[in-house]
């Protein structure tokens, strides 16, 4: 079992963010970054995927300028195989522009899976993974809350609003992954001594043009300060009051 | 003048609500752009074509109808394949679609396909000439990106209820269009459809969502925040990944970063401390109710009404007066 993974460094999800000077990105001082939740999600499916065959290979791959090293080396950390680096000086905002250079990349190798996160925080835009698939000519499941993998097929669960549905497919194949599949394994200390002599790659990444640009960045409104209006079950005849006559739901 | 395409979403042979919100969407961009047509694409089984009066009325001038037994459920590759083989076939701005299960499937496989510019979720759309402009809520909803978009067409996958489905009054009229590979022979074949609970509406669309955390206890427990759902009528049940985690309920009803993303008119919070990652889920709704015997929960800095109190004790009163209140209308 060949199984990749592409993963992306974005900041923590507990951060508070700030505009930067520039207006068009967030301001990082002061913010941690990570690898992304839903990428973990994948690399922990991955390296199942591996335990469970007995052998096989997981590499992680990731784009983006060299503080993804970092992000390299904590999959590595968890059990994956070995990393490689697209280098760009920046990620740019455009989905399809970042699918094209790990297409280029993983067109070359053939791995019977490869896999990615639902959606990247920072973006949150759910294209990079399906349209990879879509350029690399495989069957895809985007959005996968379940997955098996047996006799060379595979079968997936995806949530629609108000149902599921069930999916089988042929591989080799992507499969983007979505929350609930399975929780991220913690580095142990042999893992993260290991990773430090795992193979890493840096290699130029092929970028398409971009041509989703970020024009400015801006902070949502603030929620009103919100209010107490009283305790235990007394309060209840107010709250209705207040929601058919102020709030004006009820 | 320029033409728009949509991607009408069905579900088995019913048109979803973001059909005509997409409609929609395209229809002012279309008007903005010096009155160009708008055509719609409908995939369902046989008879889907029928639902082209919908989509005039949200001011489609041609459904362009793709009818097959097989796409009763969702041909991923057989709907990609012919949307993109039209969308080369004509000229088209933009390809509008919903950021739905099936449009954050179906979006990037056209970008891909068209060699198209994507932006998905976008919550505004401006057309100025050449210029295409839109907000996106990035970050987990804590960063609004306005985004610029060059080259035709560009893909717009648009957030479900961010936009209105304005009623125009136009008759479309209706193509067939052929599927340009077998929606029966695809590599992704659904095999199954499962399913939700029923008589409640989805989290997407539910008015009201009673959402329960921790604070509840146990799994049983839900049944309070079931019986105010029911008492509310129209209310969807949702929960936080605390209890998704403990599989109290399952990981499709979980609010906040790693699940749905809501704007109801009323979120009840019950037993929620108010997490950041939860909040990211449902801060836009438009009033917040909270429950929690804990006065410092964060949940309270967001919440427009808060009770200090015992879920146990709270909630089932809370229900009484829910349902008397219904009552008296
Ligand atoms: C990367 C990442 C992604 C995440 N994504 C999500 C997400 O999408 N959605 C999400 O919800 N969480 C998410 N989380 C988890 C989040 O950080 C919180 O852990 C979670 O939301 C807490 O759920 P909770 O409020 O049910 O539980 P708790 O935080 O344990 O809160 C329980 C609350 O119930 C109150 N309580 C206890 N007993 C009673 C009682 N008898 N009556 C009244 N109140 C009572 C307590 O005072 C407390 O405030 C994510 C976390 C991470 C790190
Ligand atoms: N710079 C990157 N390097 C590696 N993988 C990426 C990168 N950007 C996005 N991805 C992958 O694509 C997924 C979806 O990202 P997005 O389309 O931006 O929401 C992420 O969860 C990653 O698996």
């Amino acid at each position: 079992m060949k199984i990749a993974v592409c993963i992306k460094r974005t900041p923590d999800s507990e951060t508070r963010f700030r505009v930067g000077a520039s207006g068009s990105s967030i301001d990082e001082g002061g913010v941690k970054f990570d690898m992304d939740d839903f990428a973990s999600y994948a690399v922990e499916v991955a390296l199942q995927l591996k335990e469970k065959a007995g052998s096989g290979e997981v590499v992680a791959i990731a784009l983006g300028p060299d503080n993804v090293q970092e992000t390299l080396r904590k999959a590595m950390s968890m059990g994956v195989d070995r990393g490689v680096q697209l280098k760009a000086d920046a990620v740019p905002f455009d989905g399809l522009a970042v699918a094209k250079a790990l297409a280029a990349e993983l067109k070359s190798s053939a791995f019977d899976l490869i896999f990615f996160g639902k959606h990247a925080f920072d973006t949150s835009e759910g294209v990079v993974g399906t349209a990879t698939a879509e350029l690399l000519d495989l069957p895809c499941v985007t959005a996968a809350s379940k997955l098996e993998i047996a006799n060379g097929k595979g079968t997936a669960r995806r949530e629609l609003e108000g149902a599921a549905e069930m999916v089988e497919f042929s591989l080799p194949a992507v499969v983007t992954i979505d929350e609930g599949i399975a929780r991220p394994r913690y580095p142990s200390l042999k893992g993260i001594m290991s990773a430090k002599k795992k193979p890493l790659e840096t290699k130029p990444a092929q970028l398409g043009t971009p041509r989703v640009a970020v024009k400015s960045m801006a902070l949502p409104p603030d929620r009103p300060p919100g209010r107490i209006i009283g305790e235990g079950s007394a309060a209840v005849t107010e709250l209705v009051k207040l929601l058919q006559t102020e709030a004006k739901v009820l | 003048m320029a033409n728009f395409l949509v991607f009408a979403e069905t579900r088995g042979a019913d048109l979803r609500k973001v059909a005509g919100e997409a409609v929609s969407v395209a229809r002012r961009l279309a008007d903005a752009s010096g009155g160009g047509e708008v055509h719609a694409v409908v995939a369902g089984p046989p008879g889907v074509a029928q639902k082209a009066d919908t989509l005039g009325r949200f001011g489609a001038d041609v459904v362009l109808a793709i009818e097959h037994p097989a796409l009763a459920t969702f041909a991923r590759e057989a709907v990609a394949a012919t949307i993109a083989q039209r969308a080369k076939s004509a000229t088209y701005r933009a390809i509008v679609l919903g950021f739905t299960a099936q449009g954050r499937d179906l979006g990037p496989r056209l970008a891909a396909k068209l060699d198209a510019p994507i932006v998905s979720d976008v919550t505004e759309v401006q057309i100025a000439g050449d210029s295409l402009t839109v907000k996106h809520p990035a970050y987990a909803n804590k960063v609004v990106v306005t985004l610029s978009i060059t080259g035709t067409p560009a893909i717009v996958s648009v957030r479900p209820s961010a936009f209105a489905a304005t009623e125009v009054a136009r008759a479309a009229r209706v193509e067939p269009l052929a599927p340009a590979i077998d929606p029966a022979t695809t590599r992704v074949k659904v095999v199954q459809v499962i399913e939700g609970a029923k008589g409640r509406p989805d989290l997407a669309d539910a008015p009201v969502i009673v959402a329960g955390g921790r604070g509840l206890k146990a799994p049983e427990n839900f049944k309070l925040v079931e019986d105010l759902a029911d008492a509310f009528g129209n209310a969807a049940v949702g929960a936080t990944r605390a209890v998704t985690d403990e599989g109290w309920r399952p990981h499709a009803d979980q609010i906040g970063q790693t699940g749905r993303q809501v704007s109801p008119q009323l979120y009840v919070a019950v037993g929620i401390s108010g997490a950041i990652q939860h909040l990211a889920g449902m801060r836009t709704s438009k009033t917040i109710v909270a429950i929690n015997k804990d006065r410092e929960a964060p949940i309270f800095k967001v919440a427009d009404y808060g009770i200090v109190g015992d879920v146990l004790e709270v909630v089932p009163a809370l229900t009484r007066a829910v349902r008397e209140a219904k009552k008296g209308h």
